[in-house]
């Protein structure tokens, strides 16, 4: 059986040997870098705008009891149908209970990344239902049947060619490198699926409190047509979604925006508060909002790492993260990837399982320094080695580190292991590089430094 | 001024001649040296592999033979950074909180020491190279370590100073990382060479010699003439 962690080495093995797929991906967001930089600097103070973030996200986690239950009652008093889910299971149950007391057969979904965690494309055609996916992205990885790259840009690893390919392949629409004609021809399949699709599944970005309301942003007008065409729309949303107030949008819609995209403001921005009210001629006739824990109120449990329910999936920290930029999104075997990804997946889906994230990272903080609500992602990972050291530890890391110890605090046996590496170092020319030698981790691909002749200590010594 | 300098644990075994230049420099501004030769490492490895406890009892001494010191420089960003910014994570709720964080408020990073403390920028020193500056991760975004560096680096005479695209980026060393993922740290590693080598430079100059030991065992290993220099051992050239 291959575990997680062995399918995130050898996949990192792979996609770190394929230089095209890396060029790929390390040239799309270095463009997406240079419009990010133009765009912050519309903010006044794009510091200051991030810690106002984080101090709104602070106040909405930390009394997410009190703004849940006001976001649910102001929407059910509009109508809306409002469902708790605890965990994925409960989550599918309820929408395909909604499902089938509608007499639905096909179902079209805007982007969810909430779906993609419960795995809910699965459970609905595994129950007979057709299920299509409407963002441009997320439609082309569902005919590849493969998961979103990127939780913001699902296709970013295919090329034009890939992509006009798989529409001749599955649409028998003819090949063509034209981006525009691309998208037509997606446009005229999903035009059709708006039309006849009896529920609409979406996610939301944000939760508004105050007045009980989803926020979507977009760019493509694909959720829109998705939770308007239909006769009956599902949101399913996690709990950490939450704002407190409608006038904080006016900060976070421009920052996700900036954060995510380097977009000024996505195309479309729409608010969503029940089903279509008397007197109205348009939108759904019954509106689900299927609010999801699936273990986030155990991260909410934890004070250290409370904050990384603060995340608005801008995918800012994927963006610059080069451990992302050198492996790819698959590599990751998660629904979110990327730093946020290594930071929650432990806690969401078990912290054993998932370590490996949280050591394959060299630390270097350019996450932190990106997030726009200033989640501290590195020290996260710090974090989770340690609780996965804690809980369980290697036996050959508990004695590295109690030898580590032992050398470190005794300056004599650090000195006699100086001695003794001056020793065995001629011999390991033989093994360099080899399966023979211990240090290959290291030498495979890289020369092992010498020790020197006199160490700084020795001429401390003989300079005394 | 008395100096205490902390060594770690990797220069004092492979890269001595760093610590001696900053002696050297320190030493010519006037200044007295302090060297505990019982201390060896800052208990990083450790602190990042997750064993907390083993890396509190070695990161103990180190607190406890630093906590009189008048100042204390240290040649390293990362384990500065262990000592000004982990150390107090570590040592959170503890009984030895504060004093982490008096040693913590008077441990420098040796160009911080040198700009910011010190104020002094000019070494008369003399580099006839191009180089390229490596931004250490650690110093970068823990200390604010930015300008220091490259101030120093400006009133080098004869020496260029050529910025490489995405100096930033981290070069894939990571400690521990480094050999657990080899395959991710090289492909980072050969981006920031190849980054370097984009500007024409001979030597990339770092504060920090964990980055510098990664990327020249690469260049070694592929046989590239681009070589790798602490930032210390170009101040101290004349």
């Amino acid at each position: 059986m291959t575990t997680h962690a062995q399918q995130f080495s050898s996949d990192a093995d792979r996609t770190t040997r394929d230089l095209e797929q890396r060029a790929q991906i390390q040239s799309a967001l270095r463009s997406y870098e240079v419009a990010r930089d133009a765009h912050k600097s519309a903010f006044q103070d794009w510091e200051a705008a991030r810690q106002t973030a984080a101090e709104i996200k602070w106040d909405a986690v930390n009394h997410l009891d009190q703004y849940l239950s006001e976001f649910a009652e102001k929407l059910q008093a509009r109508g809306t149908q409002v469902h708790w889910a605890s965990n994925a299971q409960q989550a599918r149950d309820i929408i395909l209970n909604i499902i089938r007391a509608n007499n639905a057969r096909s179902i079209i979904k805007s982007k969810v990344m909430t779906g993609e965690e419960i795995h809910i494309n699965e459970a609905l055609e595994k129950a007979g239902f057709e299920v299509v996916e409407s963002d441009l992205g997320e439609f082309i990885v569902q005919l590849r049947r493969e998961a979103p790259y990127h939780f913001v840009f699902p296709a970013m690893h295919l090329k034009r060619g890939e992509i006009s390919e798989l529409f001749s392949r599955e649409l028998g629409t003819a090949p063509t490198d034209d981006p525009e004609e691309l998208t037509m021809i997606a446009r005229r399949v999903l035009r059709e699926k708006y039309i006849t699709a009896d529920v609409g599944i979406s996610g939301a970005n944000f939760a508004i409190a105050e007045t009980g309301m989803i926020s979507i942003t977009e760019n493509e007008g694909n959720a829109r047509l998705t939770c308007a065409l239909p006769r009956v729309h599902i949101a399913l949303l996690g709990i950490e979604k939450v704002l407190p107030k409608l006038r904080d949008l006016a900060l976070f819609l421009p920052m996700l925006a900036t954060a995510g995209a380097g977009q000024a403001l996505t195309c479309y921005n729409s608010l969503y508060g029940g089903p279509r009210q008397p007197g109205e001629s348009d939108g759904p006739e019954e509106f689900h909002v299927v609010l999801l824990d699936n273990n986030r109120t155990h991260l909410l449990a934890d004070k250290e790492q409370r904050d990384a329910l603060h995340c608005i999936r801008c995918g800012a920290c994927l963006n610059v993260c080069p451990i992302y930029r050198n492996v790819g999104g698959h590599t990751y075997g998660t629904t979110y990837q990327g730093p946020i990804g290594s930071v929650i997946t432990p806690h969401l889906r078990g912290l054993q399982d998932w370590k490996h994230l949280s050591n394959a990272s060299s630390l270097c903080g350019a996450c932190t320094q990106a997030c726009p609500v200033k989640i501290d992602l590195h020290h996260h990972l710090l974090q989770n080695r340690r609780n996965a050291f804690t809980e369980n530890p290697a036996w050959r890391e508990k004695l590295t580190f109690k030898l580590f110890r032992l050398v470190m605090n005794q300056p004599r046996v650090y000195l006699f292991c100086v001695k003794l590496s001056r020793l065995i170092q001629p011999l390991h020319r033989f093994v360099d590089g080899t399966r023979l030698d211990p240090a290959l981790g290291w030498t495979k691909t890289r020369k092992l430094p010498k020790i020197a002749p006199q160490t700084f200590k020795e001429f401390w010594q003989n300079r005394k | 001024m008395k100096v205490t300098l902390f060594i770690p644990c990797f220069i004092d075994l492979c890269y001595p001649s760093v610590g001696m230049s900053i002696v050297q420099i320190l030493e010519r501004l006037g200044h007295t040296i302090d060297y505990p030769e019982e201390l060896t490492c800052c208990g990083q490895p450790a602190f990042n592999s997750g064993c907390w406890d083993e890396a509190r009892d070695v990161a103990v001494r180190v607190v406890e033979r630093l906590k009189d010191a008048e100042t204390i420089v240290i040649a390293s960003g990362s384990c500065g950074a262990m000592l000004k910014v982990f150390y107090i994570e570590l040592f959170q709720g503890t009984a030895y909180e504060q004093k982490v964080q008096s040693v913590a408020n008077k441990t420098f990073e040796f160009s911080d020491f040198l700009v910011t403390k010190l104020g002094v920028t000019d070494l008369g020193a003399r580099f006839p190279a191009r180089v390229t500056f490596h931004d250490g991760c650690h110093g970068l975004r823990e200390l604010n370590l930015k300008e220091q560096p490259r101030t120093l680096l400006s009133h080098v005479r004869d020496l260029e100073l050529l910025e490489m695209p995405e100096a930033e980026t981290c070069c894939g060393f990571g400690g521990t990382f480094a050999t657990k993922f080899p395959m991710i740290s090289t492909a980072m590693g050969d981006g920031k060479c190849a980054s370097a080598q984009e500007t024409s430079a001979e030597y990339i100059v770092s504060n920090d010699s964990s980055c510098l030991m990664h990327l020249q065992g690469l260049l070694d290993r592929q046989g590239k003439p681009l070589k790798t220099i602490h930032l210390a051992e170009v101040l101290a050239n004349s």
